[in-house]
């Protein structure tokens, strides 16, 4: 089936089948690998992007459900070569390890920020948990996203 | 993990829905948000024939006072649940309960009907609209029947919804500024409860259990007793009565029990503080 989605203001035409999911979409169609595959089955969070701006596990929706639809990624969330305040203060706190949890966690944030402006940290602890990080550093990702919300961490 | 193959049919009305239905059969699947079915077709645990996304027809999302109800959309999002100011004021428990469904993303695509039409016991909602006694609005090929929640849910994902009927209207009766609470016990963040506890207020108290047996279950035993007068301490004892606890890797049926007595008292304490 034809699915015409716009990511990251592209627009994203292909002809697919009517089982692919919106992360294979964006990896195998879009060639934007920025998005992971972790667990597979809706729990880790590491394939979250924004649909129409709210956070979304791309693993468990199809992308014919995204038809007609924004999606950004990772790939899609700096302007003129200058990094999103959320990715910049993952990057000032040091808020990764190995990283493979990274694009959904700053994805996830996005989200929850546009929806908790001055979020405490129990607000961003609740609010990440369908992020899992398996390096498990949280501490300095609860710091990241109480930064970048303009927060004294 | 990829769904088998299905043929997509999305539909724009109800009515749509229902033609794909009665055109299909048992064949088809309706898709709502999909957090419950594609996990299942990922897994191939569901292969339905045909797929109807219904996930598009804004006319079943909404949230309205209907006098001596909140009528709810079958595809209002657990997010818009979590946040609506009419639920807010009449009818509080339901926002408390879709806030713990899941995580962000979850509720982000998750709806209340699909959620109810899955028929999975170890699903918060479905419990809070068992405690509500709340009414279902269903639409098949000879018009709407209206079917209360106690005889809703029949068994393990098992629902009174026929092949050929949708799920259209969740009515929720008022509850006012009555006490509520509920109680949801897992082991990580974002699980499925292992035991679920509601109690709502609203002139006599009601309490179902969450993942006590094959379906939702009221907590007869515990509304009997404290209808008697007994303490809260003391009718939380019956907590277990009736139910068929299921054993898996998270529990023992033991356990369980032991849990929905703990958590029917802290819910119960909770509504009543």
């Amino acid at each position: 089936m034809d699915v015409s989605i716009t990511v990251n203001h592209q627009t994203q035409h292909h002809d697919v089948e009517a089982r692919t999911l919106l992360v294979q979409f964006l990896r195998e169609h879009c060639l934007l690998t920025g998005t992971k595959v972790g667990c597979d089955t809706s729990s880790c969070g590491a394939c979250t992007v924004l649909v129409d701006g709210e956070s979304v596990k791309s693993c468990t929706m199809l992308a014919a459900q995204a038809d007609g639809r924004r999606v950004t990624t990772i790939e899609g969330l700096a302007t003129d070569g200058e990094l999103h305040p959320v990715q910049q203060s993952f990057q000032a706190n040091h808020a990764l390890q190995c990283g493979f949890c990274t694009a959904g966690m700053v994805l996830a944030t996005v989200s929850l920020l546009e929806e908790i402006p001055n979020p405490t940290e129990r607000d961003v602890r609740l609010g990440l948990e369908g992020n899992l990080c398996r390096c498990t550093g949280y501490h300095n990702i609860v710091q990241a996203v109480l930064a970048a919300a303009g927060q004294q961490p | 993990m990829i769904p088998a193959p299905f043929e997509y049919i999305r539909a724009g009305s109800p009515d749509e829905v229902l033609r794909a239905l009665t055109e299909h059969g048992d064949e088809a699947k309706v898709l709502a948000g999909g957090m419950s079915l594609l996990p299942l077709m990922k897994l191939r645990l569901a292969t339905p024939g045909v797929l109807v996304d219904a996930g598009r027809i804004e006319a079943l999302s909404y949230i309205r006072d209907a006098g001596d109800h909140v009528a709810i959309g079958a595809l209002t999002r657990h997010r818009d649940v979590e946040t609506s100011d009419v639920l807010a004021a009449q009818c509080g428990v339901l926002r408390a309960v879709a806030a713990q469904v899941g995580d962000n993303q979850v509720r982000h695509r998750g709806t209340l009907g699909g959620s109810v039409a899955h028929g999975d016991p170890a699903s918060d909602l479905p419990a809070a609209l068992v405690a509500l006694d709340a009414t279902f609005v269903v639409r098949g090929p000879g018009g709407e029947r209206i079917v209360a929640a106690a005889d809703f849910f029949r068994g393990f994902l098992e629902t009174a919804l026929a092949p050929d009927e949708l799920l259209t209207e969740v009515r929720a009766p008022k509850t006012g500024p009555g006490g509520f609470a509920y109680q949801k016990f897992n082991r990580r963040a974002q699980d499925w409860a292992m035991v679920g506890a509601v109690a709502v207020r609203n002139g006599t108290t009601r309490v179902a259990l969450v993942n006590m047996g094959s379906t939702p279950l009221r907590a007869h035993a515990v509304e009997a007793a404290l209808a008697d007068g007994a303490s809260i301490a003391d009718a939380s004892e019956h907590a277990a009565e009736g139910t068929e606890a299921p054993a898996d890797i998270n529990a023992s049926p033991e356990f369980r029990e032991h849990l929905a007595r703990v958590l029917v008292r802290r819910a119960l304490t909770e509504a009543h503080a």
